[in-house]
């Protein structure tokens, strides 16, 4: 039942043998579009990514800074579903064993039908999802629709949250907890937040699984040194920003599977 | 899971016993909740805290009363309709909070939670706004009570309603264009989200209608039933009896919830909400969540909400700003439910209708928001008996839409 979260445990487990942090990557799903999306992901995982992050496009992404705003709309032009990202993940399947999370917000999965949307996702190969908008506590049924079907729901737990909080996160996240490491909306940073080490380090007392971290990274030389403190890091926006100055660039999925293999030896490095 | 749980059994034990909602994790039923990032959740917990607390504190409560009375003006007047009523043969009154201090009904939650911030140490307040009601009405609070004021609104919106942009900026607020998706009330929603996530430490965020997540709903019905306890206490001190029927229109529904929530409890009063119906029943040509929407999770609630097969929110239209949203306040999808308040929609060639009317036969230009419970009034009398008392809500007066009128009849100002 469970053969789905062991892709991820799987994943941390060799990484943990060679005393390695993870690299993860996130790209909005169908940006340009999901010919694109089956490609980016398969050449990203040659090029070392440990696991995929696919945002679903939704209209209204709350919790997204611009340039995730305008892959999500990207994705909804080339007429990217729900449905349409689950068949690319079959495809994806056919090619490679990456680990892949779908980075969501709510709405479209009840719009899909929970139920029907765990059986298809793992039937398709998804690993779990982050549902954006939905703390735990929040719908109880739908993470046991979720866990039953053998789908592992990433919990994020932020700077600002409580020492309870984060305990509550870090028993109920499956697979790994994200950590936002900064107040705000997903996005490139310049710089990383002082205290990232020390929050970590207070996260993964009470975290028996791995903590990953994420918001606002994107160089090697972050990444590297949010790797040191963290369990495994989270690129997204930096990507995403490739893609979109890229979009009919033919050698775009080069270009992004690059950067993405820059930014795993960075972390694989530390 | 998403089943709607309700239907009449439970509407006539949730009225008898007491009508007491949303429960403690803010749910009206199925409805309501808080689906918001995890950043936001240790803020909604807090503002949570404080509301509840000064619910009970007598020297807020207080200070929120004195302001209510010398600042906005309350109780604002009912006013009996003598020319409608000729005309519709049933008695109809007309609780007046166009004639509130910036035009509209928004005020009173504006106030309350601008006091609610200041207890919380806040320093920094934003809102999002439709019509500009909301964005002028938080401004001006927040120049009464010294705080630093953005207000986010489409361009869409900041088009319809200039006059109001421009009040926003000489009451010292920053007013932010919205660009985003369809450049309406619900994009303003997500960048006022995005600026919360980000700066949640110093911080409020003060939701103009009964929507968002928990405690939003809650808090914003609670300061705005100051509009029924009122029209309660002058009804019976003018006719003697409850009203039949009391009719608001509803956008996210601040001021129908603000007039209904005192009389959830008086069965025999049928409480009427009025939707945007906009210019036809496609998708996207309406805002008429009951008719065209259905459950979904959207900005931190779950309710109704106006989408497409796949989730994706869809735009809406309305002549009228305030109305053009897509989902509705979680509580009147659980009224709905129990059966114990009804809807309906009004087109807006309905709604101009209803606007002359008023203004000709009364002398008041109500928003064209307010103008929605008018243009709903020619069908809604045949239900009352002859004679029947109507309260109908004019949420807000109309100077602000005078251009948008002209507008939309082709007439050049």
């Amino acid at each position: 039942m469970s053969n789905k979260e062991n892709r991820i445990k799987k994943t941390f487990k060799a990484l943990h043998k060679e005393n390695k942090k993870a690299f993860i990557a996130y790209i909005g799903a169908g940006d340009p579009h999901l010919d694109a999306t089956v490609e980016m992901v398969c050449a990203m995982a040659e090029q070392g990514v440990d696991i995929i992050e696919l945002g679903v496009p939704f209209s209204d992404p709350m919790a997204d800074g611009k340039a995730n705003q305008a892959a999500a709309e990207r994705g909804l032009a080339s007429g990217t579903t729900l449905r349409g990202v689950l068949e690319a993940v079959r495809r994806i399947r056919e090619r490679c064993q990456i680990p892949i999370l779908f980075f969501t917000y709510l709405n479209p999965i009840l719009a899909y039908g929970a139920e029907q949307f765990a059986q298809d996702a793992v039937e398709a190969g998804v690993d779990g999802l982050l549902p954006l908008d939905l703390p735990p506590e929040e719908d109880p049924t739908f993470l046991k629709v979720m866990k039953q079907a053998g789908l592992a729901t990433v919990h994020l737990a932020a700077p600002n949250s409580t020492v309870d909080r984060r305990q509550t996160l870090a028993k109920r996240s499956r697979g790994f907890l994200y950590y936002v490491c900064r107040l705000g909306v997903t996005g490139e940073r310049t710089s990383l937040p002082e205290d990232l080490a020390e929050q970590v380090a207070s996260l993964k007392t009470s975290a028996s699984i791995p903590v990953c971290i994420g918001f606002g990274i994107s160089t090697p030389e972050q990444a590297a040194l949010a790797a040191s403190a963290g369990d495994g890091v989270i690129v997204g926006s930096h990507l995403v920003n490739i893609i979109a100055e890229n979009g009919s660039n033919p050698d775009l999925v080069t270009l992004v599977a690059n950067r993405a293999g820059e930014l795993a030896a960075a972390v694989h490095g530390v | 899971m998403w089943t709607l749980s309700g239907g009449s059994y439970s509407a006539v034990l949730m009225v008898e016993k007491q009508y007491n909602m949303p429960d403690a994790r803010g749910r009206f039923g199925p409805y309501g909740g808080a689906y918001v990032p995890e950043t936001l959740v240790p803020v909604l917990d807090e503002i949570t805290k404080a509301y509840k607390a000064v619910r009970r504190d007598k020297a807020f409560q207080q200070e929120f009363k004195h302001l209510l009375e010398t600042y906005v003006g309350r109780p604002s007047p009912l006013t009996f309709a003598t020319r409608l009523s000729e005309q519709f043969g049933r008695k109809i009154w007309l609780k007046r909070e166009d004639l509130n201090h910036t035009g509209a009904h928004k005020i009173n939650n504006a106030l309350g939670q601008v006091l609610l911030a200041k207890r919380l140490g806040k320093k920094r307040i934003i809102a999002e706004t439709g019509a500009g009601q909301h964005g002028v009405a938080t401004a001006t609070a927040c120049a009464l009570l010294g705080l630093e004021c953005h207000v986010y609104m489409g361009a869409e919106d900041m088009r319809r309603q200039q006059p109001n942009v421009y009040r926003m900026r000489l009451l010292g607020a920053e007013c932010i264009r919205v660009d985003a998706g369809t450049a309406t009330l619900k994009d303003a929603i997500n960048e006022a989200l995005r600026d919360w996530v980000t700066n949640v430490e110093d911080t409020h965020y003060i939701i103009g209608s009964a929507l968002g997540p928990h405690p939003y709903p809650m808090m914003v019905r609670d300061f705005q039933s100051v509009i029924g306890k009122e029209a309660r206490k002058q009804i019976l001190k003018s006719e003697g009896v409850l009203p039949d029927l009391i009719v608001a229109c509803v956008g996210g529904g601040s001021n129908a919830i603000g007039i209904f929530h005192p009389f959830i409890k008086d069965k025999d009063v049928r409480l009427v909400g009025v939707e945007a119906g906009g210019r036809g029943s496609d998708l996207g040509d309406h805002a008429a969540r009951f008719e065209g929407g259905r459950l979904g999770v959207f900005q931190g609630t779950s309710s109704w909400v106006l989408q497409n097969e796949d989730g994706q929110i869809t735009g809406t239209h309305s002549v009228s700003a305030g109305l053009d949203y897509a989902s509705i306040g979680p509580e009147h999808a659980w009224l709905r439910d129990l059966g114990r308040a009804e809807y309906m929609s009004c087109r807006d060639d309905q709604a101009i209708a209803g606007l002359h009317l008023v203004a000709e036969k009364e002398g008041i230009i109500p928003a064209l928001e307010s103008a929605h419970a008018f243009g709903a009034l020619p069908e809604l009398v045949e239900s009352v008996p002859e004679g029947g008392v109507i309260i109908v809500n004019v949420s807000g007066r109309g100077d602000k839409d005078v251009a948008e009128v002209a507008r939309y009849e082709g007439v050049q100002l």
